[in-house]
């Protein structure tokens, strides 16, 4: 996500528009991501060191890169996303602007909630994704590529990385900061874990974690009297209270993150 | 001209000869069994024919066509289906969508309906009903199996391997499955059995192929020229042995352990026991036979004091021990062979040293001061490989590294090793081949004979029907009866083990 909105905003930049710097954050991520799976899938290394490892990797990168090409200043300002409103929906009082005037992105992810739902539960490429994160060698002995597949789904989840963080840079602010996903990309981690692996209670989770970072915001403006560091920890805490508190029967696949070895 | 034909096929594995030079050949419609010892190179064949390895050096034939078989999805396409002994399948997903995974004729939108449809009518017609939409965590290991058969039959499989298929199955389930390989030999289907259980082999089987050590002893051998099983066995094993453990008949003395009114109730609210009672006494054997998840693993975990939420109580030595710990109860001179290996019995990265002295580490002869003595340990660890017979490269090897038969003896040895009172033994033989099966036999009853009381579990009706003094066949968390060895037919066993109560037995 950092190498998102960092390329995001380099590529707006470069290219003056908002889509140049979507593609550029789509490909970096996506390479990023490859360098990942190339690690994991085809030598097998541990997932959480490389994981951790490329996390630090992002930081300083970013931040080396940016400081080259931008100095310590931020950017001056670059092409952004437009907020879409929708016609009508839009014109609804107070719900109307909360709901139906975002950015592009905003849109895709909700879009894509049911599609995502679709592919993996009806679809022959879904069964095969499923498959390969449960039980790959049974997959295998169905003739199945199982690597194929683990590397794609790394380098999808770069894209979807990639669009995650050019929204970040590019829709809710218009400039890069050195680490300024500061763990969201965990966040997401855990929006996963907590919406039990299935697309709609993902986008729940992430619905309360959002709102949660809303929450703090608003505390913040509001000026209750808590130390603003405590605000800042709020979103975080609630998402550890959340995994712990409400895990009902995972399902989570049984093989994430064991490398497969063929024998 | 014959269906499969394997000929000259050698593997090696570094500089292990795995399959050496072996040639074979099947006929259509005919069930033919590969028979061998552990590692002799049964698996590794059919491996090579399913693709999962590749042959270092032969070559192989199907339906007279010479065929390279690179990968599963190759012999898939060619027709041959392999029930793996470890099931493939995927347990979070549904039946059907195991049986699709992979499937050559998928549309991208999967329509699992009408494949379902299609499934049922298969599996009906080889009498293997099974709902599609279940879970495959929800169905027992038969039923996984029929799965298995089912999925490769929906590929069109004219030649299906069996790889140990009666080891998890009830005798009612080894008699379906039977009928189901009739059934498809008389469609010209193949079957290739894979057991090392001699009279199924007689049972079921029209021809046979013997392995040892990676070669063929025998080729294609006739079930119907062979006379006795201890022919099978002297080619299997290469010399004259005693299939059965000999052993005088049991003088009990007093009662060592006792339960009462042992009820349990898993987490999930699920009553796995049902107010059990019975003794094991000195110098007998008392053997619990049933089929796996009848309630005989978590009747093992009560007495040895790995569950703790359970009612009733037990008496171990004459001190009651319904509610000690795991290790108060070890202490009580009880030894506990668990029933996997992998899981309870030993540590796999450990050395056998290390694993050696798992229940033995905190006698002040092994540790002082919370210091280990391990130069003691390491000759205690030897003393049990050279008295059991654990073929071993040296003490200081990781156990992961030696044979299943080897594992289980280290495992035996540290636990028969201090004279215990009472041994719990589950499963001691689970896959191991002749040899290490009757050695292990021959240990329980030794231990017996100088007045151990001994609780064996095992699934195998054979075993427990050689072995045991006493019968007490499980059947949903209850003890079906106590019969004694000389009255125990196997009928009569399998009957209880199903649920089958008989009037003439006096309820336990």
């Amino acid at each position: 996500m950092l190498i998102g909105a960092f390329a995001g905003v380099v590529g707006s930049y470069l290219t003056g528009s908002v889509w140049g710097g979507l593609l550029v954050a789509i490909v970096s991520t996506v390479l990023f991501a490859a360098i990942f799976a190339y690690f994991t899938v085809t030598i097998k290394a541990d997932q959480t060191v490389i994981g951790t490892a490329m996390n630090i990797l992002a930081v300083g990168l970013t931040t080396t890169i940016n400081r080259a090409m931008f100095g310590s200043s931020t950017v001056t300002q670059i092409d952004t996303f437009d907020n879409i409103a929708i016609p009508v929906l839009s014109k609804i009082p107070v719900i109307g602007p909360a709901f139906f005037s975002h950015a592009f992105p905003v849109y895709l992810a909700f879009i894509l909630v049911p599609i995502f739902g679709f592919v993996l539960f009806r679809m022959n490429i879904g069964l095969k994704i499923r498959a390969v994160g449960e039980n790959p060698r049974a997959a295998d002995t169905m003739g199945i590529k199982v690597n194929f597949i683990r590397f794609m789904t790394v380098l999808f989840s770069g894209l979807m990385a990639g669009i995650a963080g050019a929204y970040l840079s590019m829709g809710k602010m218009s400039f890069f900061t050195e680490n300024m996903t500061s763990g969201v990309g965990f966040m997401a981690l855990a929006a996963v874990v907590f919406g039990n692996y299935k697309p709609a209670g993902i986008m729940w989770a992430s619905i309360i974690f959002g709102a949660s970072t809303a929450l703090m915001y608003r505390l913040q403006a509001m000026n209750i009297g808590v130390s603003n560091y405590f605000l800042l920890m709020l979103p975080y805490v609630i998402t550890i209270i959340a995994l712990c508190g409400f895990r009902r029967r995972s399902n989570q696949p049984a093989a994430s993150t064991v490398p497969y070895i063929k024998e | 001209m014959a269906l499969l034909e394997m000929k000259h096929v050698t593997k090696r594995f570094g500089s292990v000869v795995a399959n050496d030079d072996v040639s074979f050949s099947v006929e259509r419609g005919e069930v033919h069994a590969l028979l061998g010892e552990n590692g002799a190179g049964k698996s590794t064949l059919m491996n090579i024919l399913y693709g999962m390895y590749s042959q270092s050096e032969g070559e192989i034939f199907f339906n007279d066509e010479k065929i390279r078989i690179s990968n599963p999805q190759k012999a898939i396409e060619a027709g041959i289906g392999m029930v793996h002994q470890h099931f493939m399948l995927i347990n979070a997903l549904t039946v059907i969508e195991n049986v699709v995974l992979g499937y050559k004729g998928n549309k991208p939108v999967l329509d699992l309906k009408a494949a379902a449809e299609e499934f049922s009518k298969l599996a009906a017609r080889y009498e293997m009903e099974i709902d599609p939409w279940e879970m495959i965590e929800n169905l027992s290991v038969g039923q996984q199996q029929r799965v298995e058969i089912l999925k490769a039959l929906y590929r069109d499989a004219e030649l299906l391997i069996l790889d140990e298929p009666t080891a998890v199955l009830t005798p009612n389930e080894v008699e379906n499955l039977h009928k189901m390989m009739v059934k498809l030999t008389s469609e010209n289907k193949s079957v290739i059995f894979i057991s090392h259980k001699m009279l199924e082999i007689m049972d079921m089987c029209d021809r046979c192929t013997v392995l040892r050590q990676g070669k063929v002893v025998a080729e294609g051998l006739p079930i119907s020229e062979i006379e006795s099983i201890d022919l099978l066995a002297e080619l299997m094993v290469g010399k004259g042995v005693e299939l059965v453990a000999e052993k005088p008949l049991a003088t009990p003395g007093e009662p060592i352990l006792s339960v009462k009114n042992l009820s349990y109730t898993d987490p999930q609210g699920i009553q796995r026991l049902k107010n059990i009672s019975f003794d094991v006494r000195a110098g007998e054997i008392v053997g619990i036979c049933g089929v796996d998840g009848n309630g005989q693993s978590e009747l093992i975990r009560c007495i040895t004091g790995l569950i703790s939420k359970k009612e009733g109580t037990i008496t171990i030595c004459g001190a009651d021990c319904s509610h000690a710990s795991a290790r108060e109860i070890l202490n009580h001179s009880v030894a506990h062979i668990p029933e996997d290996r992998h899981k309870m019995g030993m540590i796999g990265k450990m050395t056998l040293t290390e694993n050696s002295t798992l229940t033995h580490f905190c006698m002040p002869f092994f540790s002082k001061n919370g210091f280990m003595k391990w130069k003691r340990v390491d000759n205690y660890c030897s003393n049990i490989c050279e008295k059991y017979n654990v073929k071993t490269p040296g003490t200081k090897e990781t156990i992961e590294h030696l044979s299943g038969g080897n594992q289980q003896k280290l495992v035996v040895g540290r636990e028969l090793s201090e004279n215990p009172k009472l041994i719990i033994a589950v499963h001691p033989c689970r896959g191991l081949d002749v040899g290490a099966t009757n050695f292990i036999q021959r240990c329980l009853i030794e231990a017996r004979d100088k007045g151990a009381a001994v609780l064996m579990v095992s699934t195998e009706l054979y075993e427990v029907m050689d072995m045991s003094d006493q019968i007490m066949p499980m059947f949903e968390g209850q003890i079906m009866g106590i019969i004694p060895q000389q009255e125990a037919t196997r009928e009569e066993l399998g009957k209880l083990m199903s649920g089958v109560k008989d009037e003439k037995l006096q309820p336990a």
